[in-house]
């Protein structure tokens, strides 16, 4: 139990909140048919996050979000201007600026490298989830003991907050966000301001993917952000089955590939565990491929 | 009476080809057909009255007022195909969207919104369909919900944008039915229209628009061959579908 | 001075640049250019068990090949997936893209976690294929990647007058009798191979940099294309060199990183000359 809590429990908690938090928010991605844009946030965030870090030294998750936020504004803006200036149609924009911002991050984590003790190359492109630990844990005890608690890694303040706030967000703000998926036009006529709704929901996302890149990395962010939307969309009609379904089953995939990371390995008599987050990202693909499969066979049976 | 939609020097798009230059002109109670090639800028004179899109030079007012504070007053029926009719909502989901400014945004529908909302879908003949997913209707049924979702928001000035685009014949009926019933009611309709056919037996008034204001007033004076010869640019084979008067 | 070695990698991440300028230019046209990201991020579990599958026969280490065939065969099987799930009728391509290039990825790094506990060097050089390193390449790899590159522009020049039709006016060429499906999966298998070739230098992840930014800068100033063919392959070999010659350089750069830093560069002047014919 000490060392479930001790070695476990955190990456648990952290995959189930990323999961959580991504599979809600990626439902709106894909309803707008603007899947590209969770990729793109996903990788544009590296060089505001490497700034923040560099800039202040400091080990809080605030200057980290900060600069990934900065640094998505930035990229959507730049994705506008890309596409004015050069006359190029959105999918390309957005994969020119991406990857212009991307490989921008990897040159500014390499330069500024001495600053950044919590994250390396290693960490953007596999996630540390196996490297959060909660040493401090002594019992079931420390579970309500503030002291331990504190203990806990930051990351988990990070995704607790952009959780709870995601969630706040998509339940208060339940039909409007409904409304500007299906049709921003009919939105905007009825008064709605959807280009700051649109932001606000990109910034929402940004921030996702920032509290999540910390536990499993930019690209498998993609992976949560977009495979539990798509499984579900495969398979429902109905737009509350859709929107939860997704952050359920997101947070599922992350409680799953933690705890199979370990003993999955150790059953099948190997000395090694696999890297979680690869692994939750693995599972995701293979839930959207059951999806597949199930939906071809209704068309089929029907 | 202040005209329900009346527009002063609208001027849509930059460089040498806007898309809309300099149209100045006042709608009239009723039912106005707006009509035009491709490109004649039918579409975009209604965007960019709803500040959809922007304009680069001219005022339009709704009732004599500026669009926020007409808004409640207007209805917006955009092109079906701009919508995806996958998306996971039934028709009364739909339809009920229009409520939107009078629910909290959060919790379930209102009861006296949901009422509203079914009303609507049985005025264009759909209440057998209220919970049926919107992917799982024809296109005509889909149009008709839009129709719907549009007098949901009980307004006094309705812009359409090709709601009889591609619809079966029942649908046409039952869009012209109701389009005639609100103007029973005073209500003004600007529709803009794919085609030339069911002007003289319909609609009141035509504007005729070619980037500009090619002939605007009621069917009898502005609906000519002439007309329609200048905006079309006279190609031989372009004879409208019915003889205009 | 530059050492031979060096001589052959960079002259080979020339060809590359330039083969991804001009392959990337008939992507571009077709709207095809991002489908290079999920060929990038999908050859990653190829890469892996084909190293995997080489040490386990005993065979050598280090050699390119197997890696670039695994690659490539898992690359397509992205592809395949991507038909599969835009085929539902649900799913659009960008959201298939996502979830493609991200669960191969994810796959190949669990493959990865694998690979890290067994003995041998081949786990040591495969995480340079995520991000490109010019500096560990041998000059027989640069050499296979340079000559997949060439052989890509060759497939072209033959294809030259359809491709063309295809790009610009693809009703026209059918009435012409030109197969369109046969040579859109000829484009597609060109843009497979451009992208494996590019692995070993750019890594898996910024290829698709390699195969947008130079067809768009060259689009904004040229005319036709043949004109635009050449100031594609032309950026993208100035570009391939130059991140190689920062990478071989600064070791602790990734090439790809340099590679793409570098296209954005030509694609900022090509901007600036722009605007500046248009006033």
């Amino acid at each position: 139990m000490m060392d479930f809590l001790r070695l476990d429990l955190p990456a648990l908690l952290a995959a189930i909140m990323a999961g959580g938090t991504c599979g809600l928010l990626g439902s709106f991605l894909v309803l707008r048919r603007e899947s590209l844009l969770g990729d793109a946030l996903s990788h544009s965030i590296l060089p505001g996050i490497v700034v923040g870090f560099a800039l202040t030294g400091l080990r809080s998750a605030w200057p980290m979000l900060l600069g990934a936020l900065v640094a998505a504004l930035l990229a959507t803006l730049a994705i506008g201007w890309v596409r004015r200036a050069a006359r190029l149609e959105t999918g390309a924009a957005t994969g020119l600026v991406f990857t212009g911002f991307f490989a921008l991050g990897l040159v500014l984590l390499e330069v500024t490298g001495a600053r950044n003790a919590d994250i390396d190359v290693d960490c953007v492109l596999f996630g540390q989830l196996e490297t959060l630990v909660w040493l401090e844990a002594t019992g079931l005890a420390s579970l309500f003991d503030t002291a331990a608690l504190a203990g806990l890694p930051r990351q988990l303040g990070l995704l607790a907050a952009v959780a709870l706030v995601a969630g706040l967000v998509v339940a208060l703000c339940w039909r409007p966000l409904q409304l500007i998926a299906f049709d921003p036009d009919f939105a905007a006529s009825l008064g709605m301001r959807v280009g700051r709704w649109e932001m606000g929901l990109n910034l929402l996302i940004a921030g996702a993917a920032v509290a999540a890149f910390e536990a499993v990395g930019s690209i498998l962010v993609v992976a949560m952000l977009i495979c539990p939307a798509v499984a579900l969309r495969l398979i429902t009609d109905r737009y509350r089955v859709q929107v939860l379904g997704a952050a359920a089953l997101g947070a599922a995939l992350g409680a799953a590939g933690v705890l199979l990371a370990g003993p999955l390995p150790a059953a099948m008599g190997l000395n090694l565990s696999l890297n979680a987050a690869g692994l939750i990202g693995t599972l995701a693909g293979l839930v959207v491929a059951g999806s597949l499969t199930v939906r071809t066979n209704r068309a089929a049976a029907a | 009476m202040k005209a329900p939609f009346s527009c002063r020097g609208l001027t849509v798009g930059y460089g040498g080809r806007p898309a809309l230059s300099d149209v100045t002109w006042d709608a009239t109670p009723g039912l106005t057909a707006i009509l035009g090639p491709n490109g004649a800028g039918k579409s975009t004179l209604l965007k960019a009255a709803l500040r959809l899109i922007p304009a680069e030079a001219g005022e339009v007012r709704f009732f004599g007022e500026a669009l926020e504070a007409a808004r409640p007053r207007i209805a917006y029926l955009p092109q079906r195909a701009s919508v995806d009719w996958d998306f996971p909502a039934s028709a009364l989901d739909i339809v009920a969207m229009a409520r939107l400014p009078r629910m909290r945004w959060w919790g379930s529908v209102p009861r006296r919104e949901r009422e509203a909302a079914r009303a609507a879908l049985a005025s264009v003949g759909l209440e057998d369909f209220a919970d049926r997913q919107i992917g799982r209707l024809s296109g005509g049924q889909q149009q008709r919900v839009f129709l719907a979702r549009a007098l949901a928001q009980e307004a006094d000035l309705f812009l359409m944008d090709e709601p009889l685009a591609a619809v079966d014949a029942v649908t046409e009926q039952t869009i012209l039915a109701v389009l005639h019933g609100l103007a029973r009611e005073g209500k003004s309709v600007l529709m803009v229209h794919h085609d030339l056919s069911l002007i003289t037996a319909h609609f009141d008034e035509v504007l005729i628009l070619a980037g500009r204001v090619v002939a605007a007033g009621p069917v009898r004076e502005a609906f000519t061959e002439a007309s329609i010869a200048t905006a079309f640019g006279g190609l031989p084979g372009r004879a409208p579908v019915e003889a205009p008067a | 001075m530059i050492g031979h070695n060096t001589l052959v990698v960079l002259l080979g991440c020339a060809a590359l640049g330039a083969a991804s300028g001009i392959v990337g230019c008939f992507a571009l046209l077709r709207g095809r250019a991002l489908l290079a990201d999920a060929i990038g991020h999908a050859a990653l579990p190829g890469v892996v068990a084909a190293s995997l599958i080489m040490a386990a026969l005993g065979g050598p280490a280090r050699s390119l090949a197997p890696l670039l065939l695994g690659a490539a065969l898992s690359a397509w099987l992205g592809l395949l997936a991507l038909r599969a799930l835009t085929a539902s009728g649900r799913i659009r391509q960008d959201a298939g893209i996502g979830v493609v290039l991200s669960a191969f990825y994810a796959l190949g790094t669990v493959g990865l976690s694998v690979a890290q506990t067994l003995p041998g060097a081949a786990q040591a050089g495969l995480s340079h294929f995520i991000l490109g390193q010019a500096a560990t390449m041998t000059e027989n790899d640069a050499l296979l990647a340079g000559g997949l590159a060439l052989a890509c522009l060759a497939v072209i020049a033959a294809l030259f007058q359809p491709l063309r039709a295809l790009c610009f006016d693809e009703a026209f060429a059918r009435s012409q009798g030109v197969p369109v499906r046969a040579l859109d999966l000829v484009l597609l298998g060109l843009l497979l191979a451009v992208c494996v070739a590019g692995l070993p230098a750019v890594g898996l992840l910024l290829v698709v940099a390699l195969l947008i930014v130079p067809a768009a800068a060259a689009r904004l100033v040229t005319q036709g294309l043949p004109a635009m063919l050449a100031v594609a392959g032309s950026l993208g070999a100035a570009a391939g060199a130059t991140g190689a010659l920062v990478s071989v350089r600064f070791a602790q750069i990734p090439t790809g990183a340099a590679v793409v830093l570098a296209g954005l560069c030509g694609f900022g002047a090509a901007v600036a000359i722009s605007r500046r014919a248009a006033r």
